[in-house]
């Protein structure tokens, strides 16, 4: 008896401090970066454009940048990515196309960034001649997060329960009106979810916008979809390793930025789904 | 004349055959009972009725089913006609996650093309009248139904029903999750509907059956043994394995 507790107890433990693991880097890296960005932020790093080849002045032009790339992204990715989830939801048969389609979106998830990159220089830039422009690079980033909210659209479908569907076409409803009036609605929060942590992936990216978007230096804002434009974490790698004798201050405050824009996305998403769960009683 | 006839009817599940040469004869502004134990393929027989059965995959059907003389079985039967005329209740009350209000007129929104606020308000006040609601829950129509009493909301759903204006009622299971007062309550409300519709109830509670019902019917594997007047069937069961089953040697 006494040795099965002591096992219980190890495995416990160990189980603890695996979870516990993963905890430590997250808390390191956001306090870290907390502890020497912070200082930097003022409304002047905001607001201003970078001055004395970076080294100085603000990072507005990168916030802005960020901005519309992460827009265009959603603007191109939402519409397709949900229709395509409510088609393998509502509408595929399970038959050998399916299967490919489906297949193929979790190959999608796990291309590498770079390759998206690649993939965005080859068809937006030079193909479509769009050339390097925030239309190429929110492409780009569309293509890139399109896995996750077909991924996560599909289960916010699916967790809409069949009797709902059942109730709604024995009461005549046709299959579209069904999936407008009773399926979507129940399924908005969890596609928002899906929408905004794609959104956080988009922001935080810097290999498909290498080659598609990202401007080294652009001390203006972009006056069209077809101009170039500056980039957060495009930026960050620049003020990092291209450019010698930049502040820490600048370095840390940029990545600071950075990381509040993604975790504040993160944040959106989790509130939405809190105030859903609470309210659901299904 | 049979408001619904059903003319040696097949229905299989993929390879598995679920209803075998149903003759069956269902009347108007009666009750209907069928029984039998689970998995007899009673609510597979009902779901034939609005074509349910359509949504699942791998379901053939064989042989004629006639509901005011036309075949609803043909490939060109117009599936939201049908399910407007044969309504149905499910063994779990299933309303939306709407307000009581939204739940009732659901039916008409998708129905009609625009609809006057004034004339849902009638139809909300009409369908919660006819299910016996309207006093209970008048000042709580933009509620959530979800919040409603499992009784209520089968009511409810009978109520978004009504508000379709069906002909016939299909009722499986209605009472399953509901306690013997609530149980009562809906019998009652049964027995009010069928003066204005025909209805068709499945049930594996006998006492329901007998309760409830004009006619009856006993199903087996698939079959239906046999089918008459509830009295009779209670009384003075025809076949071997009715008897069984309603004295409670079976199943």
């Amino acid at each position: 008896m006494k040795n099965t507790y002591r096992t219980q107890k190890i495995a416990f433990s160990l189980l603890f401090l695996a979870t516990l693991l993963i905890v430590i880097p997250v808390g390191l890296i956001v306090v870290i970066i907390i502890q020497k960005g912070l200082p930097a932020i003022n409304w002047q790093f905001l607001s201003d454009i970078p001055r004395q080849g970076m080294r100085a002045g603000g990072i507005f032009p990168a916030i802005v940048g960020t901005i519309y790339l992460v827009t265009g992204a959603i603007i191109f990715a939402l519409p397709i990515g949900l229709l395509a989830a409510i088609y393998l939801s509502e509408y595929s048969k399970d038959n050998l196309l399916t299967r490919l389609i489906k297949l193929a979106i979790v190959n999608l998830a796990g291309v590498p960034s770079v390759v998206y990159g690649l993939f965005g220089l080859a068809i937006f830039v030079v193909f479509f001649k769009f050339g390097a422009s925030i239309l190429s690079g929110s492409l780009t980033l569309g293509i890139m997060i399109l896995p996750v909210i077909i991924t996560t659209s599909r289960e916010a479908l699916e967790s809409v329960p069949y009797s709902f569907r059942e109730v709604s076409l024995s009461l005549g409803a046709s299959k579209w009106q069904t999936i407008r009036h009773i399926v979507l609605p129940n399924a908005v929060p969890g596609i928002l979810t899906g929408t905004i942590l794609g959104l956080g992936r988009a922001a935080g990216e810097t290999a498909p916008i290498l080659f598609t978007v990202a401007a080294f230096y652009l001390p203006r804002l972009p006056g069209s979809i077809f101009d170039q434009a500056m980039a957060l974490p495009y930026h960050l790698y620049v003020i990092s390793t291209q450019v010698p004798n930049v502040d820490e201050k600048i370095r840390y405050g940029t990545a600071f930025v950075l990381l509040s824009l993604v975790l504040f996305m993160n944040l959106v998403a989790i509130i939405i789904r809190y105030q859903f769960r609470k309210k659901k009683k299904w | 004349m049979a408001k619904i006839l059903t003319k040696g009817l097949d229905l299989w599940y993929g390879s598995f055959h679920a209803l075998k040469g149903i003759n069956s004869s269902f009347e108007a502004n009666r009750i209907t009972a069928i029984i039998g134990p689970s998995g007899c393929g009673k609510s597979t027989l009902l779901r034939v009725f609005n074509r349910m059965n359509d949504l699942i995959e791998g379901v053939r059907t064989e042989g004629e089913v006639l509901m005011d003389d036309k075949n609803i079985l043909s490939s060109d039967m117009d599936l939201v006609a049908l399910r407007k005329k044969a309504g149905m209740v499910f063994q779990r009350p299933n309303p939306f996650p709407l307000s009581v209000y939204e739940n009732i007129v659901f039916g008409e929104k998708i129905h009609a093309e625009k609809v006057a606020r004034d004339r849902l308000d009638e139809i909300v006040e009409t369908s919660l009248k006819c299910v016996l609601l309207w006093d209970e829950l008048k000042d709580r129509l933009s509620e959530s139904a979800l919040r409603l009493s499992l009784e209520q909301k089968q009511r409810l759903c009978i109520a978004r029903l009504l508000a379709v204006k069906p002909d016939i009622l299909l009722m499986d299971e209605p009472c399953s999750t509901l306690d013997p007062q609530a149980t009562a309550k809906v019998e009652e409300l049964m027995r009010e509907l069928k003066v204005r519709y025909t209805i068709i109830i499945v049930t594996h509670n006998m006492q329901q059956a007998a309760r409830v019902s004009d006619d009856a019917g006993f199903m087996l594997l698939g079959e239906l043994i046999e089918f008459g007047k509830t009295q009779d069937i209670f009384t003075a069961p025809r076949d071997k394995r009715t008897e069984d089953y309603i004295t409670g040697r079976y199943g």
